[in-house]
């Protein structure tokens, strides 16, 4: 039997209330998520209030207000020309990477010949980061616009090239799955077609997702060959200048827009998936 | 008056293993697996392999099937001499082995679209083999959204659908609780009797081994080889009942101290 007695020295309103709100942000996901993001801003607020300063310093540190500020001055003046610039970098270079990434992918999973004729070099460029093409890119490309796609298609294309290669492996290596193929009179085509590449679209997945994040990681490097626009441009000419709030403001803009933009691709490919359920710890 | 052979010729599903023996192989040492396998199961005949685990009656199948290469001795289905897996030899495997990405629709018309069926001839066919087995309904599901059962269903339909010669299962029903198996199995039998497809059943459980089969061969270990044969003559159709005749139990003590001896002995392996 449930009786609701007021708690001792609170009022009921009180009580009531803090249930209220408790169970909106524990119960709810999507104000859990908001809550999340609240305290992170909250907390660096206050650490910029109060100077905080032990190993590290927040002393020089913008605050989202002054972020705030700068943004709102940003936005004022014409900002869609810098969007424009560095939305089109990043898809040209993802989409070019994610396409040849999962192609060769795929062939290399597939064929023994095709993995030793090209994965050496792949895996002797694969760990030089973006920064280091820079000087190359400005050698090999005839503008500065295609060496920027080329350094964002860098850091897209090995993480979905490698995801590829696992996904295709991963499921060659499934003995049974194979097998019920072979049992079926599937030739290598049908393999291919209906088991190892449904098999391999997680991984697939999975290295699109973070493929689309690394070329936005990479868009700050890939702009300093910019000569005025570009939400990178914008970062990295505020630090050449010592003017703070943008810089905080520039990470966080290509934060958003990556974080976006994963999320655009990983809705997608699940739709891709039908077949799959996620079912976490703590849902209902 | 036809020869054996003759005979053999014109009826599907005839299935010789001659010699067979199987020899795994890696850097330290060879395990020998089986030993000299000599079975010939006629055409639409229903044979149980039976013998405790480490007895090699996985491995024999998974040769009949094409999925393991012989190192002596061979294995014939109507004459002509396996030596890669097809469509002709259907296998329902241990595990849940449904394709995750598609419908249980999907799943069990694979083989015919692979084949080159037209498609209203192949749905046709498929429809009607999914209201044999209930499934009818949940067509449209993916197997996670299946039961073990329904999958299990799934998977012989899968089968059965491109026609094979011959129906290979490997314990089919081991990860299915107790009543679902005994339902599964009378299912089997059900359909096993309108086809009359020869199949070759591996399980280690002797009350499904002579409630299924024609006949039970009884498997050793050490290396793996068959020790004994058994007809089973009880009458058929089978029901469940049948498992508490007097002539059930009495077959279920003989097969149980046959195979007795050799599970001692596979289990003195692992110690």
């Amino acid at each position: 039997m449930a009786v609701s007695v007021p708690r001792s020295g609170y009022p009921r309103w009180l009580g009531q209330m803090a249930d209220g709100l408790s169970s909106l942000f524990f119960s709810n996901r999507s104000a859990r998520r908001l809550l999340s993001l609240v305290l992170f801003f909250g907390i660096w607020q206050i650490l910029c209030e109060i100077s905080f300063d032990f190993f590290i310093n927040f002393q020089f540190v913008p605050s989202p207000v002054e972020v705030l500020k700068a943004t709102l001055t940003f936005f004022t003046e014409d900002p869609w020309v810098h969007f424009r610039s560095s939305i089109n970098r990043v898809l040209w270079g993802y989409a070019v990477a994610s396409g040849i990434g999962v192609l060769l992918g795929v062939v290399i999973g597939w064929f023994a010949v095709a993995e030793d004729l090209l994965l050496p070099p792949l895996e002797l460029l694969r760990p030089i980061p973006a920064v280091a093409w820079i000087p190359l890119a400005i050698l090999m490309f005839p503008n500065a616009e295609s060496g920027m796609i080329y350094i964002t298609f860098v850091g897209a294309f090995f993480p979905v090239l490698i995801s590829t290669i696992n996904g295709v492996e991963s499921t060659l290596s499934d003995t049974v799955l194979i097998r019920v193929g072979q049992c079926l009179g599937a030739k290598p085509w049908h393999i291919f077609k209906d088991i190892v590449v449904p098999g391999s679209l997680p991984s697939i997945a999975n290295g699109l997702v973070i493929g689309m994040g690394n070329a936005w990681f990479c868009l700050v490097t890939a702009e300093i060959l910019a000569g005025r626009y570009g939400v990178g441009y914008i970062t990295w000419e505020s630090y050449v200048t010592s003017n703070y709030p943008p810089i905080v403001m520039g990470m966080l803009m290509i934060g958003l827009m990556g974080a976006f933009s994963s999320w655009v691709v990983s809705r997608a490919m699940e739709l891709l998936m039908p077949w799959r359920v996620i079912k976490k710890q703590g849902t209902a | 008056m036809m020869t054996q052979l003759e005979e053999r010729q014109t009826i599907k599903g005839a299935v010789q293993v001659e010699g067979l023996s199987v020899t795994f192989r890696n850097r330290s040492h060879e395990t020998h697996v089986l030993d000299s396998i000599q079975l010939g199961v006629n055409p639409g005949e229903f044979v149980c392999l039976l013998g405790p685990s480490g007895c090699g009656k996985s491995t024999l199948l998974n040769v009949v099937a094409g999925f393991i290469k012989p190192t002596a001795g061979y294995v014939m289905v109507d004459q002509s001499p396996i030596t890669r897996p097809g469509a002709d030899r259907g296998f329902v495997f241990q595990q849940y082995s449904l394709l995750p990405w598609k419908t249980a629709f999907q799943n069990i018309e694979l083989g015919l679209k692979i084949r080159g069926m037209p498609r209203a001839e192949r749905t046709e066919l498929v429809n009607d083999y999914l209201n044999r087995v209930g499934l009818y309904k949940y067509r449209n599901r993916y197997p996670h959204q299946l039961s073990g059962g329904m999958q299990q269903r799934a998977s012989i339909v899968r089968a059965l659908v491109n026609s094979p010669s011959v129906l290979l299962m490997d314990e089919p029903f081991a990860a299915l609780d107790a009543q679902t198996r005994h339902l599964m199995q009378e299912l089997l039998l059900d359909i096993w009797e309108d086809l009359k497809t020869t199949v070759i059943f591996v399980t280690h459980d002797i009350e499904e081994a002579i409630f299924l089969g024609d006949r039970i061969c009884i498997m050793g270990v050490q290396p793996g080889h068959i020790k004994a044969e058994l007809p089973i003559d009880l009458r058929r159709p089978r029901h469940f009942d049948d498992t508490l005749s007097t002539e059930f139990v009495t077959l279920h003590r003989q097969v149980f101290e046959c195979i007795r001896e050799e599970t001692m002995k596979s289990m003195e392996l692992s110690f």
